[in-house]
């Protein structure tokens, strides 16, 4: 198991916050609007550096979303920013229509995603914002693992022409990811080389994979553990090359199992590969107050978990 | 004046004709609202707007015009036809399959004149504002301009967007609300009432001006005026009378004709009462 060291936590939104900034500085056309929660999606340094270029939109998501698609027809390059939850159920019509159908060049950009968002509870902690936005023609999704990757993730969806979902949270987690990393949207990321288990996490549940891939070499088992980091477009040939190699697949995310990346990985393996799968997610449930720790134990997205899957999924494997 | 007044009716005469016969070619689509709003797009696309059939998404340097309402999409098909988007010939595949002119106006096939979809009511809005505050980051003085139902002020993301307006000093907005007292189930004043507009925009921060949007010299001076009040702080809107189904006589002052195509014979009959006054598609 290839070892994965960190020297400090951050939090995913900062990274969010840091990339933002940096984007507007290489293009002049990108702004940001944010519904009320500018402190929360750590725009502060791009509107002191942009304040001509940031429109605080107030507690008007429609709006938001709407005045976006709209600033895109002159040229603009536009951010939103509210949490999860706000950026995607609340406002899943006007991301519909004056958004993906009207095939305009808005960056969503959610914070605060599922359970970690923590004592704010179930009316803030959305585990089905990855498919709503993945059934949405044309639109690309994108869930971030760390500091470093969600700010790399931010400065190349600028640079990318279409409709993005950028899907990031709220608590400090392990920075374990390359600072100078080249972010390539749909492509895979391959954390660790194994031959008993694919094991393909996405978000929070990237680290979470890489402890669980530590537990599971001290017991023998070589888990190959990949990094998808963006749900739409699916890097297919990454998964069906090591799935074709391990004979086995767990899936790991913090969403509702139904409609998320486990569905997207089950639905390509189905037709092209079909295979053992397990699924690390959260099951068919809203969440509730607590810590972010307390949530992740009690909903099964821990280590713990992942490990259970893999020893599961081998054994339907026949391994 | 670019037109005569004169001149400017007898487009919207045509336009007319377009509607009432492309709603019966494929016999579905909004009659009622369409022919209502044929004088005041008629106005804006012959006579108000600043703008070129060649036709740029960025629209900058040009005058932008959104409809929010978007079932009327026959008014506004029609109207882009006649200025140039595209051939008049085109209008009679409105509504049938592999069309760019879809049920509901769409960016998605390409149609030129077309910027954003809308049919989900309570969009526009909030577009045409944000279209408008991207002129002004790139010093663009030209204008924009957006269409709404009276009916679709009922949707609470218009209310949004009319907070921000005034807030943000929009003032490169004229909004236009087609005020005909008629929705799908009735009149607005039975169905939700919508009070007094007027008074309620002003209270949000908005310069309002009244017109007939169904007398041509009218809704003509009451564009020109409201270009004239761009500029000074405000958004301004056009609260704009008009008449569903109007010069059709059978069609007019009731909600029936909202979303019904003519048959043959009421179509022989809407035809006789609207001269051709350029060459039918």
């Amino acid at each position: 198991m290839k070892k994965y060291t960190y020297t400090e936590k951050k939090d995913t939104r900062s990274g969010f916050g840091a990339g933002l900034l940096e984007a507007g500085k290489k293009n002049p056309e990108v702004v940001a609007l944010c519904a009320d929660l500018v402190g929360s999606l750590k725009m502060d340094a791009f509107i002191k550096e942009f304040p001509e270029r940031f429109f605080q939109i107030g507690i008007a998501e429609a709006n938001m979303i709407g005045i976006a698609a709209g600033l895109t027809i002159g040229g603009k390059v536009p951010f939103t920013g509210t949490f999860a939850n706000f950026s995607t159920g609340r406002v899943y019509d006007q991301i519909r229509q004056s958004v993906a159908y009207s095939d305009k060049n808005v960056k969503i950009c959610a914070s605060h995603a599922g359970l970690t968002l923590g004592e704010d509870g179930a009316t803030h902690q959305i585990l089905e914002d990855i498919g709503l936005m993945k059934m949405l023609p044309g639109m690309t999704v994108i869930n971030t693992c760390d500091y470093n990757q969600t700010k790399a993730a931010t400065i190349a969806i600028a640079e990318h022409h279409g409709p993005v979902y950028l899907r990031f949270g709220r608590p400090v987690i392990p920075v374990f990811t390359d600072p100078d990393q080249k972010f390539e949207i749909g492509k895979a990321w391959m954390v660790n080389e194994g031959t008993d288990v694919t094991i393909i996490a996405t978000g929070h549940m990237v680290w979470k994979a890489i402890e669980a891939g530590e537990k599971l070499a001290e017991l023998g088992i070589d888990a190959e553990i990949i990094n998808i980091h963006t749900i739409k477009p699916l890097d297919e040939e990454a998964i069906l090359k090591s799935v074709k190699k391990t004979g086995c697949v767990v899936t790991c995310e913090e969403h509702n199992k139904f409609g998320g990346l486990g569905e997207s990985v089950a639905r390509l393996l189905s037709t092209e590969l079909p295979t053992p799968q397990e699924f690390v997610a959260v099951n068919d449930s809203f969440g509730e107050s607590g810590t972010p720790d307390q949530l992740m134990t009690k909903y099964g997205l821990d280590s713990i978990n992942i490990i259970e899957a893999a020893q599961k999924v081998m054994k339907r494997a026949n391994k | 004046m670019k037109h005569k007044i004169s001149e400017l009716e007898d487009i919207a005469a045509q336009v007319r004709r377009d509607i009432v016969r492309m709603v019966h070619a494929c016999q579905s689509g909004h009659p009622g609202g369409s022919l209502g709003c044929a004088d005041f797009m008629t106005a804006l696309y012959f006579e108000i707007m600043n703008h070129s059939t060649d036709f740029k998404m960025d629209g900058k340097g040009e005058d932008l015009f959104f409809l929010s309402n978007g079932h009327i999409s026959p008014v506004f098909y029609s109207v882009l036809a006649r200025s140039g988007y595209f051939e008049i010939s085109e209008l009679a595949t409105f509504r049938k399959l592999n069309s760019r002119l879809q049920g509901h106006p769409t960016t998605h096939e390409g149609l030129p004149g077309i910027r954003i979809a809308s049919g989900s009511l309570g969009q526009g809005m909030s577009v045409a504002i944000g279209a408008a505050q991207a002129k002004k980051l790139n010093k663009d003085h030209s204008l924009v301009f957006v269409l709404l139902g009276d009916g679709e002020l009922q949707e609470g993301q218009n209310w949004e967007a009319i907070m921000y307006a005034p807030h943000n000093k929009v003032d490169n907005l004229i909004a236009s609300i087609d005020y005909n007292g008629q929705q799908i189930d009735g009149p607005t004043e039975k169905v939700l009432s919508l009070e007094n507009l007027q008074a309620k925009f002003e209270a949000f921060g908005w310069h309002v001006i009244n017109s007939d949007g169904n007398d041509m010299d009218a809704i003509t001076k009451a564009l020109h005026y409201a270009k004239s009040l761009t500029g000074k702080g405000k958004p301004i809107l056009n609260l704009m009378s008009t008449q569903m189904g109007a010069g059709v006589d059978f069609m007019m002052g009731s909600h029936k004709w909202h979303g019904v195509a003519p048959n043959d014979e009421q179509l022989a009959a809407a035809l006789a009462q609207l001269s051709t006054t350029l060459k039918d598609y």
